[in-house]
């Protein structure tokens, strides 16, 4: 006899409820203002601030003009927008860390797999390169920057090795490459990890086969490895990027408010932290932009994840730990 | 694991393979000091005075001056209350973690038990909202919070919590591997109402997931510097991160006055908790990365 079945369904619906009513006041509300204001000319002028410590709630001084189309828009995409240049300056911070970070990762990870090297201490070496990226960016950053400041160790060690009294964070390659390997240190280990789970899900015969065939480390590499781990390549690249366009606590504290000493440092999301009171309407368009491209990347990841490979790999990787 | 080891070892091949495996230690050891340098050159310098000119590789005698100066009134007109940012920043983290767990969880358990008509939209939408950035609507949710007076507050940091695509994305992928729909079965034919059942027996069943979502929860949110930037004004209410931008501020306005040794004791021990939390569990941290976190 078949029992009658009750239905859970509401359940299903009440138990998304804080979820979504979460979701809908603090993030999709927000996103809806933020589309607006990019299409309405308005900005604020904020009075004197008393302290840094102490800000007075000064009267702001409200500018709206209502709507004006796109021209928020091609204001921050135009010549020597906002956006344009921030773009750009996170683009150069991101590839300064991504590329070291790359070419660590996939060594490192080939060496972590490979049976026949055998390392030893692995989860020692795992366990510190992972490290970093748990700690304060800004605490990490603010270290870097009393270094290499003038007068800092780093600074003193540059000076008596090249003469040059301008110290690194003056300069616009310097500074970059400061940001640049603080955040190379903080996501090598990450990367590595997560090339590590690609390769161990490569079947171990295909190693073989090519070891009967006498094919040297550098052959299997570029021949089994790196085809086979493509999606999480690609995973990892555009996850970076993504990570990337958010870039803010190194650069807004080594470079400052103004994003160095001239502006280098300035990146898409600090440009929105300096805007948020003064030129509205310029942020909220530059905003929608960091949406737009997003979303594009986004939708490249859910587009590899998709991929088969990568799913039998979490599945596996899952069906290990159960 | 049985992978057949070099066709039987003729000595060019051996020493090819010392050879890498000494290039593979030699980078590795090099790799570790660039990662621990920093951590080192951290404590070192928080044992030193207040100017400190050089490198120095072993420590100083200052810590207990630089502890008394870091508890200190003059430290305390400065940068706010020591202890009041610790709380602070402990707060915030402690109730995020709690919420994105627990909701992720909860939702996650909606979508991975019950059949409804909005199941598959409602989990698509979720992974699509998982690739939006918070600072994309950051601004919106700053003007928003100025008009209705809800700014230097911490219910804009923490309440988000409760919406966290990415946990929700390892719960349900958790969920899928070691919650078998044959237990809420039984716990129904039991009698136990739909709500109890996650909260007394799916709750526990899923404690490895809470962990390692958990800490990763806690450091990002310990961590965060936007997004308190954006809301806090009030000194009082500033939490750690805060405190380190405004010491940054201080050394590039007035780098004679900087204390450099209560500096770097302020970061040693801003960094300490997460770095205690870290070496407990890593084994279960770096398990946890592969496994499908998305990462910001």
């Amino acid at each position: 006899m078949k029992r009658k079945s009750i239905s859970y369904a509401k359940w299903g619906y009440i138990f998304l409820i804080p979820f979504f009513l979460v979701y809908a006041v603090f993030s999709l509300a927000p996103l809806i203002q933020t589309f607006y204001y990019s299409f309405i000319d308005y900005s604020v002028n904020t009075g004197a601030v008393a302290s840094v410590r102490n800000p007075v709630p000064a009267a702001d001084n409200v500018v709206n003009n209502g709507f004006c189309g796109f021209k928020n828009y091609s204001s921050v995409i135009g010549n020597g927008g906002i956006f344009t240049e921030s773009l750009i300056n996170t683009m150069i911070l991101w590839l300064i860390g991504f590329i070291p970070q790359i070419i660590f990762s996939l060594l490192l990870a080939v060496w972590f797999t490979d049976i026949r090297l055998r390392l030893k201490a692995q989860g020692f070496f795992k366990t510190v390169i992972y490290l970093p990226n748990v700690i304060m960016a800004s605490a990490l950053s603010l270290l870097f920057y009393s270094l290499f400041t003038q007068g800092g160790a780093m600074y003193e060690l540059i000076y008596n090795i090249t003469g040059n009294e301008q110290s690194w964070l003056n300069t616009a390659g310097g500074s970059r490459v400061v940001v640049g390997f603080i955040n190379f240190m903080m996501w090598y280990g990450n990367t590595t990890i997560l090339l590590m789970a690609a390769i161990m899900g490569i079947d171990t015969s295909l190693y073989e086969a090519a070891q009967i065939d006498g094919a040297n480390p550098s052959q299997t590499f570029w021949q089994i490895t790196i085809p086979l781990i493509k999606p999480i390549l690609a995973y990892v690249l555009v996850t970076s990027m993504i990570g990337g366009l958010q870039m803010y606590d190194v650069p807004y504290i080594i470079g400052g408010k103004a994003g160095g000493a001239n502006g280098k440092l300035m990146t898409v999301v600090s440009q929105i932290q300096q805007g948020k009171n003064s030129a509205v309407g310029n942020v909220a368009a530059l905003s929608v932009l960091v949406f737009i491209v997003s979303a594009i990347l986004g939708f490249i990841t859910l587009k590899v994840m998709d991929d088969k490979s990568v799913k039998t790999r979490y599945n596996k990787k899952k069906k290990k730990k159960a | 694991m049985a992978r057949i080891e070099g066709v039987a070892g003729t000595t060019d091949s051996r020493t090819a393979l010392t050879v890498r495996r000494v290039i593979a230690y030699v980078v590795l050891i090099l790799l570790v000091i660039i990662s621990l340098l920093p951590f080192y050159l951290l404590i070192i310098n928080a044992t030193r005075g207040k100017v400190q000119t050089g490198l120095q590789f072993y420590p100083g005698k200052a810590l207990g001056g630089n502890f008394k100066t870091l508890l200190s009134e003059n430290y305390k007109q400065t940068y706010g209350d020591f202890f009041r940012s610790f709380a602070n920043s402990l707060i915030i983290a402690a109730f995020t973690t709690v919420l994105s767990v627990y909701f992720s969880a909860l939702t996650a358990y909606a979508i991975h038990v019950y059949d409804f008509k909005l199941k598959k939209i409602a989990h698509t939408f979720i992974l699509i909202v998982m690739m939006v950035p918070t600072q994309a609507s950051a601004i919106g949710l700053y003007r928003m919070l100025k008009n209705m007076n809800l700014l230097d507050s911490y219910i804009p940091l923490i309440v988000p919590a409760v919406a966290a695509p990415a946990v929700y994305f390892f719960m349900i992928q958790y969920m899928a591997s070691s919650l078998p729909l044959e237990i809420v079965e039984a716990a129904r034919i039991d009698g136990c109402g739909e709500f109890r059942t996650f909260n007394t027996i799916v709750t526990p069943i899923l404690k490895p997931a809470f962990a390692v979502q958990g800490i990763f929860t806690f450091v990002s949110s310990w961590n965060n510097l936007f997004m308190p930037q954006m809301i806090i004004d009030t000194a009082e209410k500033k939490t750690i991160p805060l405190i380190l931008q405004i010491m940054r501020a201080n050394i590039q306005s007035n780098p004679m006055a900087a204390n450099a040794g209560v500096m770097n004791l302020f970061m040693v021990l801003a960094i300490l908790p997460v770095v205690v939390i870290y070496l407990i569990l890593s084994k279960n941290i770096i398990s946890g990365i592969a496994l499908g976190s998305v990462k910001g």
